[in-house]
């Protein structure tokens, strides 16, 4: 990044009782960028964003916006527009009042509120509920009237923090792309908080995945897909097969427990004879009838555009593999003798995940 | 599909039965003797009923002059047979609440009426209590003789009829009930504003903690919410005295070098009443701010306002209808308060409640206390009303 214009730098921060809700994270936004916090519950994207926001101050560390730092700015001089889970639309307003609110604060005369609040319902498609109460709308209503708040005072940042999480599905992927318009429209910085893995590689420009506090990649949507850094990264987002293992050659021969014996890209710096789990998405499994470790199909299941198809190999392994609808063998059926094999580039030996017995000690 | 539907949404029979219970128990425990004590401001027996012909005689009277001859035959009839009854006491007592002295006058009198008839009714009267000669005390027999009267009602609100049958105010040195009734108003009305004052920043910090540090707050605000009224009020009595724990600590602070009166005033009264109703206040406070939560707060602070216009501006609108409860529930529970006023009050600080049971155990005018309970509910009915018109006014049509 070239420009920074949020910049977190070694920002931590440590809730009483010792708690790291953010440990030590270092990210650059340029301007114009949206990018997506993904991450679990608890894992500090939430409070990263808040810290961004004004409403938690770093333990550590400092969070620069434009270039000044935000250190002793209060949230109500920072500028930022945001947009909450709850959306925090004021109850007792009219959706104009509501959408005036931070232009009133500011003093601004009354003929450039009416037409920046005209223009903001127009972005939002809410043009003739200007007199309505927040009560009388739908949720997606009301979630365009928080929309619209957060961008009326057109602020150069604006923070979401989950803000479909209370849509149905078909309405959340429409605001998904709404949203997305929105940016490119007005060229705002966006920061997205979400747990939702799908929604994040939707919208975003780039992800910052998050985990227990800390960073653990931070790459285009196609990256972090094609190329996740950790086995955690792997599973959070897109859905894989990961299997342990142990590294036997530099060229990525890895011995999966059990004996099977399979290719793999090393990603880190790896020993011979190191732990590791080897991480393959669903559809660069190759099913054949003559290729590959031997096993059967297990289980079918029809999801129309594609064919999901767990086959249990004779090393014991349950592979799960996508196939789309209309590409699907006639050999593939329930029960069916099979092999499953996959190519070198398509495998990603990660870091090592606990093995089973050290995570039923955990639990 | 509409009949079946509204088949199963209706409460049914037996669900009625189950509420019959209470029903039964509430209408015989506080419904019926409230409407008892309440009929007792209009209703004005005694005389009626010890001198039943010489009431409906009075009631043709027209008032001026005495009452014709016969009708005071009628009465020095009655009131020879009413000698020694029971009832002669009762309207003696009644009779005495219009004119002080009547009484003994009536008892006087029963006792040494001439045997026979006479023929100068009135004169034979008067040789006995020269009043008799007086139209004043036949215009208050007249008032006296029911069954219903306004007179109770009147005299709750320092009005009386004159003997001429107009509604005048009654002498000044007996004229206490309107200031009662305007001092109760103004000890609640401070009361509930010292609450508010009071209570509204205990409640934001309870709603803005989370659970596990609220709750047990809670439930010190709930702590003195379960001690009775009475040791609670006997506790600031003993705090407040000329010797008691908070002068004691403010002299020795230096900030007072004579001990306040703090007690058996007005100030007690608020201290000790303020106290006693705070809970009333912090809980429908309190559950409508944690329905309101931080977010609103926050979102106002993101837009650009300052903490104090947000809270103006967001969070303050936002609880007025917990603000709204608040204060009609302590000022409606101050209305009736007895207890507090009475113990740490002086003579001056008494609420009309003291004297509703000052009329009903120690004089037994039990139409009086009916009618100053009778005001007091129109009161608080008159407030209750208000305030709903209030609190739905400015709402958004629904």
């Amino acid at each position: 990044m070239t420009e920074r214009f949020v910049a977190f730098d070694g920002v931590t921060k440590t809730f009483a009782g010792g708690v790291h809700a953010v440990r030590d994270l270092n990210l650059d936004i340029a301007r114009g960028e949206f990018v997506t916090f993904l991450g679990p519950s608890g894992s500090g994207k939430t409070t990263s964003l808040m810290m961004l926001a004004g409403f938690e101050t770093p333990t550590a560390g400092s969070i620069l916006l434009d270039g000044r730092s935000l250190d002793r700015l209060p949230p109500y001089h920072r500028g930022i527009g945001m947009v909450f889970q709850s959306y925090a639309l004021f109850p007792h307003m009219t959706v104009a009042e509501n959408i005036a609110f931070p232009l009133t604060v500011r003093r601004r005369p009354r003929a450039e509120i009416e037409d920046a609040v005209r223009q903001a319902l127009d972005l939002v498609q809410l043009t003739a509920m200007g007199g309505r109460r927040p009560a009388q709308l739908s949720g997606g209503q009301q979630q365009r009237v928080a929309l619209a708040r957060a961008l009326v005072f057109k602020p150069p940042l604006v923070l979401m923090d989950e803000p479909l999480g209370a849509l149905d599905r078909q309405l959340r992927e429409h605001m998904q792309i709404e949203i997305k318009h929105i940016h490119a429209r007005l060229g705002v910085t966006l920061v997205y908080v979400t747990h939702d893995q799908g929604e994040a590689l939707t919208m975003s420009d780039r992800i910052a995945i998050f985990r227990d506090g800390s960073l653990q990649q931070v790459g285009l949507p196609g990256e972090v897909y094609e190329r996740p850094l950790t086995s955690f990264v792997a599973q959070f987002v897109g859905e894989s097969n990961q299997f342990a293992g142990t590294l036997r050659d530099v060229t990525g021969l890895v011995e999966l427990d059990g004996g099977w014996r399979m290719p793999a890209t090393i990603v880190h710096p790896l020993a011979i004879g190191a732990r590791t789990t080897v991480s393959v998405r669903p559809e660069r499994i190759r099913l054949s009838r003559d290729d590959g470790a031997a096993g059967a199909v297990q289980e079918l299941i029809y999801h129309g555009d594609h064919l999901r198809v767990v086959v249990r190999t004779d090393h014991g392994h349950a592979v799960f593999a996508k196939l789309l609808a209309g590409a699907v063998p006639a050999w593939v059926r329930d029960g069916a003798a099979i092999r499953v094999s996959w190519d070198a580039a398509d495998a990603r030996a990660l870091d090592a995940l606990p093995n089973h017995t050290t995570e039923e000690k955990l639990q | 599909m509409r009949q079946p539907m509204s088949r199963f949404l209706r409460p049914r029979f037996s669900a009625w039965l189950l509420v019959l219970p209470l029903f039964l128990f509430s209408a015989a425990t506080f419904v019926v003797p409230i409407v008892m004590m309440l009929a007792r401001s209009v209703q004005d027996p005694e005389l009626s009923r010890a001198f039943p012909q010489t009431a409906a005689a009075l009631a043709l009277w027209d008032g001026r002059d005495l009452p014709p001859a016969s009708s005071i035959d009628t009465f020095i009839a009655e009131l020879r047979d009413a000698r020694g009854t029971e009832g002669l006491s009762f309207a003696a007592n009644r009779l005495n609440s219009e004119i002080s002295g009547f009484r003994s006058m009536l008892l006087r009198t029963a006792r040494s009426l001439p045997r026979d008839r006479q023929d100068d009714p009135v004169a034979a009267l008067a040789r006995i209590d020269a009043r008799w000669g007086e139209r004043s005390t036949w215009a208050a027999m007249r008032r006296a003789s029911g069954p219903f009267t306004d007179g109770f009602l009147l005299a709750a609100l320092d009005r009386q009829r004159n003997d001429d049958g107009a509604v005048v105010r009654v002498a000044e040195e007996r004229a206490v009930f309107v200031t009662v009734l305007l001092r109760t108003l103004w000890i609640s009305t401070l009361v509930t504003v010292f609450c508010l004052l009071l209570g509204y920043p205990v409640a934001y910090l309870l709603a803005s903690m989370p659970g596990r540090i609220a709750n047990p707050l809670l439930v010190l605000v709930l702590i003195p919410f379960w001690t009775s009224v009475l040791v609670r009020t006997t506790a600031w009595v003993v705090l407040l005295q000329r010797d008691g724990m908070v002068n004691g600590l403010l002299q020795r602070l230096g900030l007072i070098e004579q001990p306040l009166t703090l007690i058996y005033n007005r100030t007690g009264v608020l201290i000790a009443m303020v106290h006693v109703l705070l809970p009333l206040m912090v809980l429908p406070l309190y559950s409508v701010m944690k329905g309101i939560g931080r977010a609103p707060m926050l979102a106002a602070m993101s837009l650009g306002a300052r903490p104090f216009e947000a809270f103006l501006r967001v969070y303050l609108p936002q609880s007025v209808a917990g603000i709204g409860a608040g204060c009609l529930l302590v000022f409606i529970s101050a209305l009736g308060y007895y207890v507090t006023p009475e113990l740490a009050g002086g003579g001056g600080d008494q609420m009309i409640s003291y004297f509703i049971a000052f009329y009903t155990n120690r004089t037994t005018n039990w139409g009086l206390a009916g009618a100053l309970s009778l005001i007091l509910l129109v009161v608080t009915g008159l407030l209750y009303v208000a305030y709903a018109r209030l609190s739905r006014g400015p709402r958004a049509p629904a």
